[in-house]
């Protein structure tokens, strides 16, 4: 088949000249520290990037996996919150309604400490270890965990509810004076169709979820950010080891947009012009994301 | 070209002759908030008739086809279709809206073709038509894919099974929803102007399978504005004004002595 081009009006990134200014930056910023000549310390520092230790490869797993859960939790969450959010019944709707009013309207961190902290002081739930397929989860990762989903579920709820309200309501009536129920029609109609529009702000929330694990080092978990809190701590050497945390940081969302553009590719199948989220390797790795034609714009030849 | 139309109703068996009347509605009701649309509609269609409502726009004719298969729920009056009524039930002589399980299942027997067709654009053709036979139906994929393959042959698409509606033509995709309505072997055919959002030249090739349905015997209710399927494959033809039905006839009745004042300044205007 036939995919109707559509003319790309992006212009390649000038990265080069981009990073060129951040490492001018960095070398301006190292150079006017007063006292002693700062020297960066390479061998600190290509250890943590090159060769990294035990302690870094479980902090960058365990972020990766507490993303991963968190955000398939925050999923779940979104596709219930939207349906009650769109749901004929009253109750479901004031139910989704205070769901995003309080979880939206706090401040995560002190979620976290409320949900980890607070519990557990009140007796109302100590968050005990789970051993599972022989791996122990500690109770602060269960809360962080459970904290992180169903922060994230609640803008999720408002990522889906747009998306499916941005299917023509005539996809639904189609599917419905086939006899399909709603259920059927929400579940084999609509959401597909939907799912194409949530995957980019999808992906922007994953990109942000990678980043926000940063935050359980307040439960005391030793994540990507902490272990490195901990290594500054013992070698003195902060500017080498947060430069190597923000790399690593930097390598975990940057596969992640590989990884994205190549399902936004995946769904675009079936529409015009649908190359949306594709295009080279470097504009995608540094967000000149764009779709290239309007979806809604039905191609006829 | 290729010969279109041809034989339709043979991939999915004619309906069966259970009962002589398929739609009876009696002094239908429906508001959009203060506004009445329609005021008091009564109309039957007979197995194998084929009944063209025609109308000014605003005159209530979408909306009441759209109310024979409870996509709008009415605020007074009864539709029934194959003996049963339409989206309620009787509760102590009063009307209470079925559930939502029930209304789906007497939809499948009712075919709908929509102004703006609503294909799933994620689905190619084939998957259009094979959806409902295997999601609602419970039909075997293999058995379902052969009936819409055939389907789309008789609408002359055979070619284009494996294409996704963005790359269709208009024309393509209203036949395309005209096959996915059959597929599930409705007793009615509901036709909501199934031509309006087409390009003239594309126009004759959605009706020409639209007049071979009603050759072949379908049931059906077609809300249009051609007068050429009229002459070609109608029945009765029916005018809607203002919510009412003003005038109801043969086609030739229509063409050369329609009695109403709005009837004839309407006529004019589309002939």
């Amino acid at each position: 088949m036939a995919f109707l081009g559509a003319p790309r009006f992006i212009r390649a990134p000038r990265y080069r000249l981009v990073l060129a200014g951040a490492f001018a930056c960095l070398l301006l910023v190292a150079g006017c520290s007063s006292g002693t000549p700062f020297k960066f310390n390479t061998d600190a520092f290509g250890e943590a990037i090159f060769q990294p230790d035990q302690f870094i490869i479980n902090g960058l797993l365990l972020t990766v996996v507490i993303s991963v859960v968190s955000q398939i939790i925050g999923i779940v969450l979104g596709i219930l919150g939207a349906l009650g959010r769109l749901s004929r019944r009253r109750p479901l709707r004031w139910l989704s309604a205070l769901y995003l009013w309080i979880f939206r309207g706090t401040p995560l961190i002190v979620q976290l400490v409320f949900f980890y902290f607070g519990l557990g002081a009140a007796h109302l739930f100590g968050w005990p270890d789970l051993v599972f397929l022989g791996f122990t989860i500690t109770g602060a990762i269960q809360a962080g965990i459970f904290a992180l989903g169903i922060n994230e579920g609640a803008y999720m709820t408002e990522i889906i509810r747009a998306g499916i309200l941005s299917i023509d309501p005539g996809q639904m009536e189609a599917a419905k004076s086939l006899g399909m129920t709603y259920a059927q029609s929400m579940r084999r109609i609509v959401l597909p169709q939907a799912a194409r529009i949530i995957v980019p702000p999808l992906g922007n929330e994953f990109n942000n979820m990678l980043k926000t694990t940063a935050l359980l080092f307040v439960l005391g978990i030793q994540e990507l950010y902490n272990t490195f809190v901990i290594k500054a701590g013992d070698n003195f050497q902060p500017f080498e080891m947060y430069l190597a945390c923000a790399l690593w940081f930097l390598l975990l969302t940057t596969i992640w947009g590989v990884i994205q553009g190549w399902m936004e590719r995946r769904l675009a199948r079936g529409t015009p012009g649908s190359q949306a989220g594709g295009g080279r390797l470097l504009d995608r790795l540094f967000s000149f994301r764009g779709s290239a034609a309007d979806p809604a714009t039905a191609g006829t030849h | 070209m290729v010969q279109i139309g041809d034989h339709l109703l043979d991939v999915v068996g004619a309906p069966d002759a259970a009962n002589d009347v398929v739609v009876t509605a009696k002094d239908v009701r429906k508001s959009f908030g203060r506004l009445e649309v329609l005021k008091g509609v009564s109309l039957e269609v007979k197995r194998r008739e084929v009944v063209l409502i025609i109308g000014p726009s605003g005159s209530g004719k979408t909306t009441f086809l759209r109310c024979v298969n409870h996509l709008e729920k009415i605020n007074g009056g009864t539709i029934e279709v194959n003996g049963h009524l339409m989206g309620y039930r009787r509760d102590n002589g009063r009307l209470v809206e079925e559930k939502e399980k029930e209304i789906a299942r007497q939809r499948r027997d009712i075919g709908f073709v929509f102004q703006r067709f609503n294909l799933f654009p994620h689905k190619t053709a084939l998957e259009n038509v094979m959806e409902a036979p295997v999601q609602v139906r419970g039909q075997d994929s293999g058995e379902a894919r052969e009936v819409a393959r055939n389907l789309l042959d008789r609408v002359g698409l055979a070619h284009k099974v494996d294409t996704y509606p963005a790359q269709l033509s208009g024309g393509q995709q209203q036949r395309v929803a005209i096959a996915r309505a059959l597929a599930m072997r409705p007793a009615l055919m509901l036709f909501d102007e199934p031509t309006s959002a087409l390009d003239p030249e594309m126009i004759g090739e959605v009706l020409k399978v639209m007049e071979e349905l009603a050759h072949e015997g379908m049931t059906m209710l077609v809300v249009s504005h051609e007068m050429g399927f009229a002459r070609e494959a109608a029945d009765r033809v029916v005018m809607m004004d203002d919510g009412q039905i003003i005038e109801e006839g043969t086609p030739e009745h229509f063409f050369s002595a329609p009695v109403h004042e709005r009837t004839k300044a309407f006529l004019s205007k589309i002939l």
